[in-house]
């Protein structure tokens, strides 16, 4: 019983790196229609930065988790301005063939200079350690993480669905010409929509260096279980990717205890079977 | 006239054979065919690495100069088997590939033995780890060079078991590799009056080990043991730092670590680990030569690892075969049977020999990662711990299930 504590625990920590991920993603995909397949490629740059930030820069974790996502932020802000933007209106496959091909560049780019097997990041000096919690030892770094990205989840939850400025937004995916006829800049609010999401993208990569490898594939490893999540929990649907992302980590961290082989194919069970019985995910709305 | 015709078609039958006698013996085109992990989790190690290092082979041998002509082409095998087939057929069939090199991921390797066979060519295993390639499915086309599990679970694993270490708790990757890794390993651990009390089979190229760690943790065994490589062994190592394993007494046993490895921990996190090599870059002067000038040509200015290393003196080995021959044959194991007859020297691995199943016999090293302020430049990771002799590192041949050796 005492492991099965441990293992929701360690669940809801990987729950924690989907939620962040496939919440970016239904943000993009809510407000601007696309499946954004270059997220994983943001993570790793956002894991990177933090690596440079400390690296060559000498700052530290604390700034990075504020730097890095404002500049992964803004390289995913010229990307919308440069390309993406030319695509609304047009089918999803074209901005998931676009992105996908970001993607793709994207890491190669730092596969070429950096190799595969990653660049250490050390955990920061004052989350070291961790705590007896009676049935397992917490790392503080992990609970940290746990406890963060909650709080930034519900804080982009209420920024979209309970402000005036999430209001506009909702709008503007809705009817785009009429917003504008009030006098709202459109095209710069959807810019920075993409910022956003591009922003939670690189926030999950810094709370995973100094967990992971800062590796150049480390997105592309994650990416297809994110999006598995966001199918599940209904493209586009702000509160039902960050329950499922959490949820989803803890059914697959039981299923690393119970049956470990399975471990890395059990989401995508789960999305074939929700498919089935409810194609638009849990909490989506059918179009 | 009819006495003078056939004579002259005997004549005309008996030079076109001496032509073609000729041109067998002057045959001197070779084509080698690198085959390994490009882009994903054992690129590093092996990996565009592994190409460099047959391209030095080629050039330190100079049978360029001699008049022979060897091109080297490279493939990506993505760590999928049916991959690595796929390329290995293409190679033999329509570019005419006389020889397949390093191929990590004993999965693609055992796959790519069969084809090799099958078509006759040359197989110089240096990257895959499996000691079935050598043993149960030994071919007479394959040489296993640089390592194995056995030899890894007969140095690493018994050194750890004979300081105590008498409980093991396995963390395994869910392939040929790690089932073989493990199974080499129990042996070794049983047979010196230790136990294994669990293990979990964890699937490859997993980011996340905690939920495993947790596992581990909670069996109580003394040592921990990793059967499993790469980026899979340094997420391990690093997050069992971070869950504290180290300081409840527990131990881990990297059975397989490479230089590269230890570069992505990093010596903070990764001092003291102990594990066992067969070729550091600053072992001696010639290593220390061949390693500034592979490193001055590689990408990152890595120096070799011990897959690329084995790679080199792989290829040396085998174009020194061909030279013996005074050419070409085009026969997989005929040259394989003229590389066993020879011993084998080269300035990484120092002097040994191809035992009959294909294994090569070389030292093997104990190594203990320094600490990061004992460490003296970027790639000054290792402290020789101890050395064992080829002869009880390796699979001995009584022990080996091998065809070949029925003979």
């Amino acid at each position: 019983m005492q492991a099965l504590y441990a293992q929701l625990l360690v669940g809801l920590i990987n729950g924690s790196f989907y939620a962040l991920l496939s919440l970016g993603l239904a943000v993009i995909f809510g407000m601007l229609n696309i499946i954004n397949f270059a997220h994983g490629a943001l993570y790793m740059m956002g894991a990177f930065c933090a690596y440079f930030l400390l690296n060559l820069g000498g700052i530290n974790y604390w700034w990075a988790l504020v730097l890095a996502p404002i500049i992964v932020g803004i390289f995913g802000m010229i990307l919308e301005r440069t390309m993406l933007q030319w695509l609304a209106g047009l089918d999803h496959l074209y901005g998931l063939l676009l992105t996908f091909g970001i993607a793709l560049i994207v890491q190669g780019v730092f596969q070429n200079y950096f190799g595969s097997s990653g660049l250490p990041y050390a955990i920061p000096d004052q989350l070291r350690g961790g705590m007896n919690l009676g049935f397992m030892f917490l790392p503080v770094y992990r609970g940290w993480v746990v406890v963060f990205s909650l709080v930034v989840c519900l804080a982009t939850w209420f920024l979209i669905e309970k402000t005036r400025l999430g209001a506009y937004l909702r709008a503007a995916t809705e009817n785009p010409t009429l917003v504008r006829a009030f006098g709202i800049n459109v095209p710069r609010m959807i810019t920075l929509t993409y910022g956003l999401g591009v922003g939670l993208a690189a926030l999950a990569g810094v709370l995973s260096a100094p967990i992971n490898q800062v590796r150049p594939l480390m997105g592309a490893d994650l990416i297809i279980v994110v999006f598995a999540v966001v199918v599940i929990g209904g493209m586009g649907s702000i509160m039902g990717s960050i329950i499922t992302g959490f949820a989803l980590g803890v059914i697959e961290g039981l299923t690393k205890y119970f049956y470990p082989e399975a471990s890395n194919t059990v989401v995508f069970v789960l999305m074939v079977l929700v498919l089935l019985v409810k194609p638009t995910g849990l909490t989506g709305r059918a179009a | 006239m009819k006495t003078r015709s056939i004579a002259s078609l005997l004549l005309t039958t008996a030079l076109s054979f001496a032509v073609t006698g000729v041109a067998f013996a002057q045959d001197k085109t070779v084509k080698i065919g690198a085959l390994s992990d490009q882009s994903g989790l054992y690129a590093d190690l092996g990996g565009p690495g592994s190409t460099l290092a047959a391209q030095m082979a080629v050039e330190d041998s100079g049978l360029s100069g001699k008049g022979w002509k060897i091109d080297i082409i490279s493939g990506d095998h993505q760590n999928k088997p049916d991959i690595g087939t796929a390329i290995a057929r293409q190679w033999f069939d329509v570019d005419k590939v006389d020889i397949i090199v390093d191929v990590p991921n004993s999965g693609v390797a055992l796959a790519v033995n069969n084809v090799v066979k099958e078509k006759n060519g040359v197989y110089i295993n240096s990257g895959a780890a499996t000691s079935d390639l050598t043993n149960a499915q030994c071919s007479p086309n394959t040489v296993h060079w640089t390592y194995d599990t056995y030899m890894l679970a007969h140095t690493t694993g018994q050194a750890l078991v004979k300081a105590g270490g008498d409980t093991w708790f396995f963390l395994t990757a869910d392939y040929a590799f790690g089932a073989a890794l493990e199974r080499d390993t129990t042996a070794v651990v049983t047979a010196n009056g230790g136990k294994v009390v669990g293990g979990v089979k964890h699937p490859l190229n997993t980011p996340d080990f905690s939920s495993f760690l947790l596992q581990a943790q909670a069996s109580k065994a003394k040592i921990i043991g990793l059967a499993n490589a790469g980026g899979d062994t340094t997420n391990t190592i690093k997050q069992a730092a971070e869950f504290g394993i180290g300081k409840g007494g527990q131990k881990l046993a990297a059975l397989l670590l490479f230089l590269t490895d230890i570069k992505a921990i990093g010596l903070e996190t990764a001092q003291g680990l102990n594990f066992t090599e067969t070729f550091y870059w600053d072992m001696n002067d010639q290593t220390r030569a061949f390693s500034k000038r592979f490193a001055e040509k590689m990408k990152n200015n890595a120096p070799p690892t011990m897959v690329q290393a084995g790679v080199y003196a792989g290829v040396r080995h085998y174009l020194k075969a061909l030279e013996a021959l005074g050419g070409n044959p085009h026969d997989g194991v005929k040259v394989v049977e003229k590389m066993k007859s020879m011993p084998t020297e080269d300035d990484l691995f120092g002097k040994g020999l191809i035992q009959p199943n294909g294994r090569t016999i070389h030292n093997a090293y104990l190594f203990e990662v320094k600490k990061p302020s004992e460490s003296k430049g970027p790639w000054d990771f290792y402290r020789l711990v101890g050395t064992v002799p080829g002869d009880q590192a390796f699979t001995p041949l009584s022990e080996s299930k091998c065809a070949l050796l029925k003979k």
